[in-house]
């Protein structure tokens, strides 16, 4: 039965979590963006708090679905998005640089072996996909894997992955063969000073400059054979490319709750600034009566609302073992967009406060933009659910 | 539990709420609009099913099963995907009859909801809170009530009365001593005059009228709510979030239309939505068609926790007000210069669209 009333268990957890990020990720914001690459040693009491890409559970110590104790299960995406939005409301260079945290952690949760586990469970995971010459177009990948022996070889170049210097061990996206186009394409676990594995340089950044995104050259790197994730053969379908794009539909919900919280952020300062020259937010008179920057901040508080309530429902159909693929799509394109514009628009009604480093805002409309853009751009989650509403291949709909 | 599938019961009146449109309304809305005649076989079929005795007490004649803000705006979706006009229509004694289960008293709930209750199908009330003037809002409204004695004397215009002609009794909204409340004034009243029927841009199907108070007096007795009057926000809220399905409703219509079209229509050798910039139209049209309705339902779920649903009502109101007028562009954009001819109905889409963000009081959640 519907009903989106906010439950009371989630609004205690993102009222902690709002705290958390009010008392030790906005003090610190504005040194992190300054110094850019420099470790955020003050995130190291999150070491082991895994928001993003929490271990899957062993087969044997799997959670019984009404959570063992006759209780309804609550929803573990629901809860990560909602304490993304409020890490991100506190920063989301920040929250990025959570340790153990990484994209990779999110990909080794979704398909390592309990072996694997075991062995790469508590580490930091950085996801290395793109390349100079591939990102949209992640099936297009040149980096390669060559079998020898008990070994994997790899060779190639990943650019702007994030987390590039602090973490553990990078999930690489090889192909083991060219000739088979996207199905070729599998995911390999690379330990940090394996030789010829090398973190070339991190890159300076709009924002989000308290994350670490940097290039790897893999030169002859050798890994061992049981590195690999998911399994080695080769099918004439897509079926295993299709498997390792899933975890995209765990992570976009993600992304598109970061963009929310970090346009929540604008929106509470643009507000605090509104209450403060004697504006009333009452949610009653008509726009047209109404100064413009009320009826800018009432628009954009629906639009902020939205956001959230699409990313909570793809994150909710997670919970419930509904395929979400679309859906996860639609909270990416809606939020990744509507919070860049959002925080560009508050910087704009904020004037001058806008745009001085005495503030944040204008932070935030840098962090905000990349929202857009990693994890697939809004024109690529565009094609996503056009090609699925309209029941087209990528054939006919390029 | 939060949760955003409907339940087997939601479902299954949303589905007879669509056949029931798909049956009566959906080959018929082009004429409907064109003539400006709503069938009354359509809107008697729809009342059959009983959704609004359903939600009247059994002291009153009803079946007492209680009223659920999330149910009225899964149903006016529906209706309104077929034909706006026709969701108004077919919904009206719920607009007049809520406000009276909300906060009338028992005296009013023992006259009106019996009255209904007794002949479901005839003559019943209708509300009138539009004014025709420059910087309108529900809020600050022109027309007044003053106490004098044992009456109230109203005076002002309203506009956009739907079925005015033909109600039995009119709700009207009104200023009195710095509140606002609602006043039921009988059809015959003689201070009352109900204007010709108006030509607009759009609801072109449903029959409005303006509505003209001179000294109209009524008895103290019919202020809703007595000397306690009502709750003017919560009556808001409902219809806000009533607008806001109708405005879903609509956008969906339209989004759905050019969705098929697209695929169709063939140009430089292949369809029309194999080109990005149609195809993302259609994209962004999806996603906010559901956008729209999850601001509808957050605002119905708290209706329906009865609590105050101010913040969500109002968010969801502009958002379909913005939504609605972007979206069923799109629509005719998508299919070019043959959207411009009535025969495709996106265009009466983006004309009924315009009212989303402009028109109150309309229907209720
Ligand atoms: C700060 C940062 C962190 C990142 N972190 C990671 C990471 O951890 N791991 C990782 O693997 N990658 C990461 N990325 C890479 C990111 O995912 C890519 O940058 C992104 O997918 C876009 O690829 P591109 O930059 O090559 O742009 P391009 O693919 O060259 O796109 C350029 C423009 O063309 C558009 N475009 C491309 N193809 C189409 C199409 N078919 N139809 C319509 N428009 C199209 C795009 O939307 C974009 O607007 C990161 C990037 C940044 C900037």
């Amino acid at each position: 039965m519907i009903n989106l009333e906010t439950p009371d268990y989630l609004a205690s957890m993102r009222s902690s979590m709002n705290n958390l990020a009010a008392g030790v990720l906005r003090p610190i914001a504005r040194k992190y963006d300054a110094a850019e690459h420099e470790y955020p040693a003050e995130l190291d009491m999150f070491r082991g708090m895994q928001i993003l890409g929490r271990p899957k559970k062993k087969k044997a110590d799997a959670p019984k679905p009404d959570g063992g104790n006759g209780k309804p299960k609550k929803g573990i995406n629901l809860s990560t998005v909602a304490t993304i939005e409020e890490m991100c409301w506190g920063d989301a260079g920040l929250l990025l640089s959570i340790p153990n945290a990484g994209l990779g952690n999110a990909a080794i949760a979704a398909v390592a072996t309990d072996e694997q586990l075991e062995r790469f469970g508590g580490k930091w995971a950085a996801m290395a996909i793109t390349e100079p010459g591939s990102g949209s177009d992640s099936g297009s990948i040149t980096t390669t894997a060559r079998r020898d022996g008990g070994e994997w070889v790899l060779n190639g170049e990943k650019i702007f992955v994030t987390c590039a210097d602090r973490c553990d061990i990078v999930v690489v996206w090889a192909t083991v063969d060219r000739s088979a186009g996207k199905s070729g394409i599998k995911s390999f676990i690379v330990e940090k000073g394996t030789p010829g594995f090398k973190l070339e340089h991190l890159e300076h950044k709009l924002g989000i400059r308290a994350s670490d995104t940097g290039t790897f050259v893999l030169d002859e790197c050798r890994i061992p054979f049981d590195n690999i994730l998911g399994s080695a053969e080769v099918k004439k379908d897509t079926e295993g490319f299709k498997g390792v794009m899933k975890t995209f539909d765990n992570t976009r919900p993600m992304v598109a709750s970061m963009a929310t919280g970090i346009a929540r952020a604008s929106l509470d300062f643009t507000r605090e600034k509104l209450d403060e020259s004697g504006a009333t937010i009452d949610y009653k008179r008509n726009l047209n009566n109404v100064g413009s920057l009320e009826k800018d901040f009432y628009l954009m508080e629906a639009h902020l609302e939205a956001m959230r309530l699409l990313v909570w429902r793809a994150a909710w159909m997670a919970d419930t073992e509904q395929f979400n693929n679309v859906e996860a799509s639609m909270a990416k394109a809606k939020a990744g967009r509507q919070g860049t514009l959002i925080t560009q628009k508050c910087c704009e009604l904020l004037g001058p406060l806008g745009f001085s480093k005495e503030h944040l805002a204008e932070k935030w409309m840098r962090d905000s933009k990349i929202m857009d853009i990693f994890e697939g751009t809004g024109q690529i989650q565009h094609l996503i659910i056009a090609r699925n509403v309209l029941e087209m291949s990528g054939k006919d709909l390029k | 539990m939060i949760c955003f599938a409907c339940s087997e019961e939601q479902t299954l009146m949303k589905e007879t709420a669509a056949k029931l449109v798909q049956g009566a309304i959906a080959d018929a809305a082009h004429q409907m609009d064109e003539t400006g005649r709503i069938p009354d076989d359509a809107v008697r079929k729809f009342r059959e099913l009983g959704t609004l005795l359903a939600a009247i007490p059994e002291e009153y004649g009803g079946y007492g099963m209680g009223n659920s803000p999330i149910m009225n705006s899964i149903i006016l979706e529906e209706l309104a995907a077929g034909d706006m006009g026709f969701a108004i229509a077919a919904t009206l004694p719920a607009l007049f009859l809520m406000p009276v289960m909300d906060c009338g008293t028992d005296a009013q709930k023992a006259r009106h909801l019996a009255d209904f209750a007794a002949d479901p199908d005839g003559a019943c009330g209708t509300l009138a809170i539009n004014e025709p003037r420059f910087r309108f809002d529900p809020y600050d409204l022109a027309t007044t009530a003053v106490r004098k004695n044992g009456s109230y004397i109203l005076n002002g215009t309203k506009c956009f009365v739907p079925l005015a002609e033909t109600a039995r009794r009119i709700m009207i909204a009104a200023a009195l001593d710095g509140t606002n409340g609602l006043f039921i004034v009988d059809r015959n009243n003689p201070g009352l005059t109900v204007g010709a029927r108006e030509k607009n841009l759009g609801l072109n199907s449903l029959a409005t009228h303006p509505i003209t108070l001179t000294d109209c007096e009524i008895p103290a007795d019919d202020r809703l709510g007595g000397d306690a009057g009502c709750d003017y926000d919560r009556l808001l809220q409902r219809t806000w979030t009533a607008i806001a399905a109708i405005g879903t409703g609509i956008c969906r219509a339209s989004y759905e239309y050019a969705k098929n079209y697209a695929k169709e229509r063939e140009q430089f050798g292949e369809a029309i939505a194999s080109r990005q910039s149609i195809a993302f139209m259609i994209a962004e049209m999806a996603y906010e068609v559901d956008a729209m309705r999850l601001m509808t339902w957050k605002a119905a779920s708290a209706l329906e926790a009865g609590r105050d649903a101010q913040r969500e009502a109002y968010l969801a109101r502009i958002y379909a007000g913005e939504m609605a007028m972007k979206l069923t562009d799109y629509g005719v954009q998508v299919l070019g210069g043959h959207g411009y001819i009535r025969e495709h109905p996106v265009e009466r889409y983006y004309r009924n669209g315009r009212g989303i963000a402009i028109l109150e009081g309309m229907a209720i959640a």
